[in-house]
């Protein structure tokens, strides 16, 4: 009984629930825009290193290691805390978008090149038998096949971009888990924070069975 | 008159493997070639220098309708002048049979798209697969397929067609259909280059036989002169070993 009370209680629950759910709204808008500027990165980043002119894709293959390596909250706090010592002061929602979208493009670009380089061969060589431009052999050809394949990796790392927004909170980002540590302390109860679980599971759990159901057909479809 | 395709001094070499000791090589408009050959002679790779498929050593050269290929702007217009059927077909397995055959007109040439489809269905029609327009080359046989691809390239009105083994990769059943095809096209007078182990479509269609063993041509001449009175033993015992058994 004490237990519920204490990690399941309703009055408070429903009391801190909006707080929650405007909390919801600024972690939608944090991992949506950064999803999208994270794919759009991340394709473009995948065909200079693959295709760029000179010492392009060396410079590619740097920044994509660079950022697979720092972690979230690292690059997060330099960011926010110690770029505004050389004067880049950034808000914290551009701080978190920046932050996340860096990385994301990094790991996107990884998993687009790979869908890229599992295209077969002759499906280039068809393409530039035929006469069409790199362009149009990537718009119509290439990336409509490679897309196809990347699907479900691309949905993984948007599930962790959305879970990693929750970092958004260490630079006073009034995201789900912020608000819920704040309804925590207003109301002495550590109830919202299990409430701000419970949302992330909500939320990203359709996602993750997607994921697998995609998996499991894009798998049977290969044979 | 001018040959159509002229190959001169073609050297290509992966590392210190050379695979053509330079060739030289005109084909005329309306010909029809057939390279013929032990695997690993050359054949495939000379073809796939006609259209820079395969990047060549700079002493050679090879010249397509006045065009010489090389890196650069022009090779594009060369690509689009010159149709190749592959061994493994490399149909677009994502577009519908019919968007694989309009799909080159228009980006390439700028077709409008119910120009291209109209084009399209009359190369479908021609090459006998009207009725799987609107299926996807993964349920086509592979003799079907391979026509799809000869339409295809028909598509661009290429002013050569270039065949690399198009049917070796094929169930045996499903050879002559291919064959068939590219026969009609021969006697309506489309100039082509036939990579091929099909000894009796070279008797019965080519007007050049070229035979090539080692990166060289050695042995040339109409398909009385290679398959009935060769001169090289090199091309006697390959005709032996390919015709006896």
């Amino acid at each position: 009984m004490n237990l519920l009370n204490t990690f399941f209680n309703l009055p408070i629950l429903i009391e801190t629930f909006p707080l929650l759910l405007s909390g919801l709204v600024v972690t939608l808008q944090i991992g949506i825009t950064s999803i999208i500027a994270g794919l759009a990165g991340g394709l473009f980043l995948a065909l200079i290193r693959l295709y760029g002119p000179g010492p392009v894709p060396f410079l590619a293959k740097i920044y994509i290691d660079i950022f697979r390596s720092i972690p979230l909250l690292v690059l997060l706090i330099v960011v926010y805390y110690a770029l505004p010592f050389v004067g880049i002061r950034l808000s914290p929602f551009v701080s978190a978008v920046a932050a996340l979208t860096l990385v994301s493009s990094a790991y996107t670009a990884e998993i687009f090149r790979a869908g890229i380089e599992a295209i077969p061969n002759g499906q280039f060589e068809a393409s530039q038998a035929l006469g069409l431009s790199p362009r149009h052999m990537m718009v119509d050809v290439i990336l409509p096949q490679a897309i196809k394949i990347v699907i479900p990796p691309l949905t993984n790392n948007c599930i962790n971009v959305l879970k990693d927004t929750a970092l958004a909170s260490v630079v006073a980002m009034p995201d789900l888990l912020k608000q819920a540590t704040q309804a925590q302390a207003l109301s002495a109860n550590p109830t919202p924070l299990i409430g701000a679980a419970l949302i992330h599971v909500a939320l990203l759990w359709p996602l993750v069975s997607i994921v697998a159901r995609l998996e499991k057909r894009f798998g049977q479809e290969k044979r | 008159m001018a040959p159509l395709i002229s190959i001169s001094n073609l050297k290509k070499a992966y590392g210190i493997f050379t695979v053509l000791h330079g060739i030289n090589l005109d084909i005329a408009e309306g010909e029809v070639v057939c390279v013929i050959g032990p695997s690993g002679s050359g054949k495939s790779t000379l073809i796939r220098c006609i259209n820079r498929l395969e990047a060549f050593s700079n002493e050679s050269s090879i010249v397509v309708d006045g065009v010489t290929v090389g890196p650069g702007k022009a090779l594009a217009k060369v690509r689009a002048e010159v149709g190749m059927v592959f061994q493994s077909f490399n149909l677009f397995p994502h577009l519908t049979v019919l968007k694989n055959v309009m799909l080159a007109p228009m980006r390439v040439r700028g077709t409008k798209p119910a120009d291209a489809e109209r084009k399209a269905r009359e190369l479908l029609a021609r090459v006998g697969i009207s009725e799987q327009a609107e299926k996807y080359p993964g349920k086509l046989s592979g003799g079907q397929q391979q026509r799809v691809a000869i339409a295809r390239a028909l598509a661009m009105e290429p002013k050569v067609m270039l065949f690399d083994e198009p049917t070796s990769s094929l169930d045996p059943e499903m050879v002559g259909e291919v064959l068939d095809v590219m026969k009609e096209l021969a006697w309506m007078g489309v100039t082509m280059v036939v990579v091929t182990h099909e000894m009796g479509f070279a008797r019965q269609v080519a007007d050049r036989v070229i035979f090539m063993d080692g990166g060289r041509i050695v042995e040339e001449g109409t398909p009385t002169d290679i398959f009935d009175t060769p001169k090289e033993e090199r091309t006697q015992s390959f005709l032996r070993a390919v015709l006896n058994h």
